[in-house]
């Protein structure tokens, strides 16, 4: 099936190849969050994609490209909105840059099933991982349970073997702590579902003293984690019980908000700005660069996203409308990842290290986070078998 | 019990919490009949404006300092610009002006400081904490954000109850036509109190500031539970205020608290933690639902 | 002359709705078909929300609770139909569906049901606190379906295909826009209708005078509970088709943010016009889909637009429109 697809493409290459001529940008749609207490993630993702962009005159792969970014306020209806107009106004084929899982679950099924190729700077959803998965969609960032995974082997690997549990009452919530649980050995000191978006917690961490646990696992993305960190350290419990999460409570911007509350946290990510990738230094200069502070991780997931599309689009010169030639080329992944090796698993995630990251002060007084080791190495995710790709 | 105790402190804490936020919308409602939507704003800029210059100087007094002027006078601002026009409208149009006011400011807050939570911490010298019950220490500014709404709540009393001004604004209150024919000044006396409203946001805001992510959009979070909490209480009365404040804040601490626990007795752990879990998310709602099926006007009505 | 500019003023509506798809593909704009079958669906909700809010003067901070629940019971019922599981087993059995026939009744009536249910227990307060309790009703529902694992919880669910009507393709995106349409103008004729009845009668009656009334001999409070479940009933059939317009249902359809956007709808084009909360459907959510192209800093405009239209359009935009006050004073 592969094979065919290649030779097609080949075919097709071949045809298309014949007359030169001046070629027309290619459109890219970015469909991201920038209002809304998140706005952030989506400006780092939308920062990080234009800037591959600009390091190339306007081009990716040497193709050149016209990236339309529009914000859809967290709102799933918005967002397909914004789809639909990208789609039938300006004939984009490839949409990307999606913040939040409950967006992607609602926009993607809905594009890729339109021909459409999706690329995800961030959500992935189990769904879209295991049974929803398409031939048309592609994740560049990490399936959701992979930072949760990594720390969860971590701390068992540390020798914790009472953790306490804390995430909002909602499906991400539930799917984090999974992720979590699936490679931590130990038993649970307590494992605890809170109000999406609760600002105090107090209660939490009163219980959480009391059932005594040698270490916490939270997810708490946002201002729920700030809330927390903060709540955490005036209870003077972080000196007792060390805290452990995924990356998402600890990006670079966030980090500023909580100062010397974070140090010494470690947490689980796939990217850190520290990777000892010569594509990684020549990212995270340019981008300090452009922008005067050090990239999240969502703002290397965006350039990743424009630099796999760029492989892509270079491989098939420009040639948006043949689909299956371009799936095949962006499924090849034939880029210089910031991540070092990287390639796509059976349902087309990423197959990649992933790392522990330590919290730390830097000497000019920012905060920042620091790559310990990696933990898992060429690590795919547990829905591959789910899917069934036709 | 030790516990049962910490989280009634807890519960004692975010109830004054809510107070300070409530008593200011409470004091204009009731004075003005004004439905004051963008509250959670002057919150917001309070905090803002105390982490910028605590960041700047070093000095939480400072940032507080200057929040608080800031939140008032932005609030009076707004009172001469655009509430004053309102006063006579309905309240819809008050709700239509003061939703637009919650946009203009959260995207304002965006452009000037960026996409990103900003840091405030809790001052050194109240960093740390107290053993108030044996074997169990309490942040030492959870313990000052109470002795604060204390405070505030004596001196609004005092305000109110023993002073001239306290007086004229009483009389304007119950009625604006036969005050402003004594020789009160109407207007400069309801932006004085709009702005003494805006004031107290801004204070809870400041507050607030090293306890939780100081972002744009945080008003919006706590303005919600400050309606419940002067609905619940009576709307237009700083007694109700006090009372709804404790009120939610008790159910919402002990809920989270002790709902898992409640429910484990009857049912398995993993659906007992959902249910609890969604249930306390409810608790708030479902208490001033039942307080207004029971008393329609609140606990504590205002006026007659 | 002043019912003439009126009625111009609808004439001119209907007539550019009916042609709206004609002229979006023949101007190479097919994508707005789209966005107005949204403003439709959304114009709809508001003035479902105008009737009990314009006419009987009960301002709801919560009417999104009966568009959200309209919506969860299509994509719930579809959700059934596609795995082949039944949504209750006991003490009826209710098998899942696809088709609109049984699945948009279906939303309208158990709106409806809520509706009533929230209607009879918030009606017993008035004013300021009519306002909150409606709220906190809407939160609730928003925090119960938020923790709803069964059906998606805050992810929501997704609607594997739109329902199916016999005779008309819901998929094709003209023929939705028209269905669209088509539900709004019966609901529009309805409570055109509605409010110059009889009904209509005591129910302005009671936002004038409900004591008057009362002391009439009518029953103000059954009289306002029927209006407030025919407005649920409304905004549930809107519901059913924000689902099928969005292919996919979360709670956020219920967050009380989109009960305070349903109001300013509502206030914007003007309230107790009925056609006004259209227009002003229509001028919010362009608004938002084309400023926020040309900006992303948007709402630092909208705001103090907002802010503009309570200050000098006294009767909305609608209001400015026909000019004077609208026949329903």
């Amino acid at each position: 099936m592969m094979k065919r697809s290649v030779l097609v493409a080949m075919m097709l290459a071949l045809v298309a190849a014949g007359p030169c001529q001046a070629m027309e940008a290619v459109k890219i749609g970015m469909i991201t969050t920038l209002s809304t207490k998140a706005g952030y993630l989506g400006e780092e993702t939308r920062d990080g994609f234009q800037l591959a962009i600009d390091m190339e005159d306007g081009r990716l792969g040497g193709i050149p490209v016209e990236l339309l970014v529009d914000d859809d306020g967290r709102k799933p209806e918005k967002a397909k909105q914004i789809a639909d107009r990208f789609i039938k106004r300006d004939g984009v084929k490839i949409l990307t840059g999606i913040v939040f899982s409950n967006v992607a679950i609602a926009v993607v099924p809905k594009v890729v099933r339109q021909d459409m190729i999706y690329v995800s700077t961030n959500a992935g959803p189990s769904l879209l991982a295991g049974k929803g998965c398409h031939a048309n969609y592609f994740n560049v960032a990490y399936q959701n349970d992979n930072p949760d995974e990594v720390v969860g082997k971590y701390v068992s690997d540390a020798g914790f073997k009472n953790v306490y549990l804390l995430a909002p009452n909602y499906p991400a919530g539930k799917d984090h702590l999974g992720g979590f649980k699936r490679y931590y050995t130990g038993t649970l000191a307590g494992e605890v579902y809170t109000k999406l978006g609760q600002s105090d917690y107090a209660a939490e961490i009163a219980a959480l003293r009391a059932a005594a646990p040698d270490a916490v696992y939270f997810f708490l993305p946002g201002g729920m984690g700030i809330n927390f960190l903060k709540q955490y350290t005036q209870a003077e419990l972080n000196r007792t019980i060390p805290v452990f999460g995924p990356a998402f409570s600890f990006d670079e911007r966030l980090l500023q908000a909580v100062k010397d509350t974070a140090i010494g946290v470690k947490n689980g990510s796939q990217w850190t700005h520290d990777l000892d990738f010569p594509a990684n230094h020549l990212f995270v200069d340019a981008f300090r660069k452009a922008h005067g502070r050090t990239p999240t991780l969502y703002a290397s997931q965006g350039y990743e996203a424009a630099r796999l599309l760029g492989s892509a689009l270079k491989k098939v010169n420009g040639k948006v409308d043949d689909l299956a030639a371009l799936r095949s080329a962006i499924r090849s992944a034939d880029f210089d990842s910031i991540r070092g090796k990287f390639a796509f698993s059976a349902n087309q995630h990423p197959i990649q290290n992933l790392y522990i990251r330590e919290v730390v002060k830097t000497e000019d007084g920012t905060y920042t986070n620091k790559t310990l080791k990696a933990v898992f190495t060429d690590h795919s995710n547990v829905y591959v078998d789910e899917c069934k790709m036709k | 019990m030790l516990l049962f105790l910490e989280q009634l402190l807890n519960g004692l804490q975010l109830g004054i919490t809510l107070f300070l936020m409530s008593a200011g919308l409470t004091l204009v409602f009731g004075i003005m009949q004004v439905i004051n939507l963008a509250h959670g704003s002057f919150y917001m800029i309070g905090a803002y404006v105390a982490a910028t210059v605590t960041a700047r100087s070093g000095s939480f007094l400072l940032g507080l300092l200057a929040a608080l002027p800031a939140a008032a006078l932005v609030g009076m601002l707004v009172e001469m610009l655009v509430l004053r026009r309102l006063y006579k409208k309905d309240h819809l149009d008050q709700v239509l002006a003061t939703f637009g006011l919650i946009m203009f400011f959260n995207e304002l807050t965006r452009m000037v400081w960026g996409r990103q939570p900003l840091f405030m911490d809790v001052p050194a010298w109240l960093a740390g904490s107290v053993e108030l019950i044996p074997g169990v220490p309490y942040p030492s500014y959870r313990l000052a954000v109470i002795a604060v709404g204390i405070l505030v709540g004596v001196l609004l009393y005092l305000l109110f109850a023993h002073t001239r001004v306290g007086m004229q604004i009483r009389a304007g209150a119950s009625n604006r036509e036969m005050a402003g024919a004594l020789g009160v000044n109407i207007r400069l006396l309801y932006t004085l109190v709009f702005g003494l409203g805006t004031l107290l946001a801004g204070l809870a805001g400041v507050m607030a500031g090293p306890i939780l992510a100081v972002e744009a959009g945080m008003g919006e979070s706590i303005l919600i539970l400050t309606f419940v909490v002067i609905v619940i209480g009576g709307i237009g009365s700083i007694r109700g205020a006090l009372v709804g404040a404790l009120l939610v804040g008790m159910a919402d601490t002990l809920g989270r608290a002790f709902l898992p626990a409640l429910f484990r007795i009857f049912l398995s752990a993993a659906v007992a933690d959902g249910v609890a879990a969604s249930l306390a998310s409810m608790l708030v709602y479902i208490l001033m639902a039942l307080v207004l099926v029971w008393r329609p006007r609140g606990l504590i009505p205002a006026h007659g | 002359m002043r019912m003439t500019r009126q009625n111009i003023s609808i004439a001119v509506g209907t007539l550019f709705f009916l042609t709206l798809p004609v002229i979006a593909t023949m101007a190479g704009e097919p994508y707005l078909v789209t966005l107005f079958s949204r403003i439709l669906i959304y114009a709809l909700a508001a003035v479902s929300l105008d009737l009990m809010l314009g006419f009987g003067g009960l301002v709801s901070l919560g009417h999104a609770a009966f568009f959200g629940i309209g919506a969860y019971v299509v994509c719930i019922l579809s959700m059934h139909a596609v795995d082949g599981t039944s949504v209750l087993s006991w003490p009826v059995v209710i098998n899942g569906s696809e088709r609109a026939l049984v699945a948009w009744p279906a939303a309208v009536v158990l709106a409806a049901l809520a509706a009533a249910v929230i209607g009879s227990l918030s009606l017993r307060t008035s004013g300021m606190h009519f306002i909150m309790i409606t709220l906190a009703f809407a939160q609730m529902l928003y925090y119960f379906f938020v923790s709803l694992e069964a059906y998606g919880g805050d992810d929501g669910i997704s609607l594997f295909m739109r329902n199916t009507v016999p005779g008309v393709d819901l998929a094709a995106d003209h023929q939705f826009y028209y269905v669209c349409l088509a539900a709004l103008g019966l609901f529009l004729c309805f409570a055109c209708r509605l409010v110059d009845s009889r009904f209509g009668m005591v129910i302005r009656g009671c936002r004038e005078n409900e004591r008057r009334m009362k002391s009439m001999g009518f029953a103000t409070f059954r009289y306002r509970l029927v209006c407030f479940i025919i407005a649920g009933a409304g905004a549930g059939l809107a519901g059913a088709l924000i689902a099928n317009q969005t292919e996919y249902v979360s709670p956020g359809l219920m967050h009380w943010t989109r009960s305070g956007e349903i109001l300013v709808m509502v206030l914007l084009g003007g309230m107790g016009t009925l056609f006004g909360p259209v227009v002003g459907a229509a001028a919010l959510l362009l608004v938002e889909e084309f400023l926020s192209i040309y900006t992303e800093h948007w709402m630092v405009y909208l705001g103090p637009f907002l802010v503009l239209v309570v200050l000098f359009a006294k009767r909305g935009i609608y209001g400015v429109i026909i000019g004077g006050n609208g026949n329903h004073g």
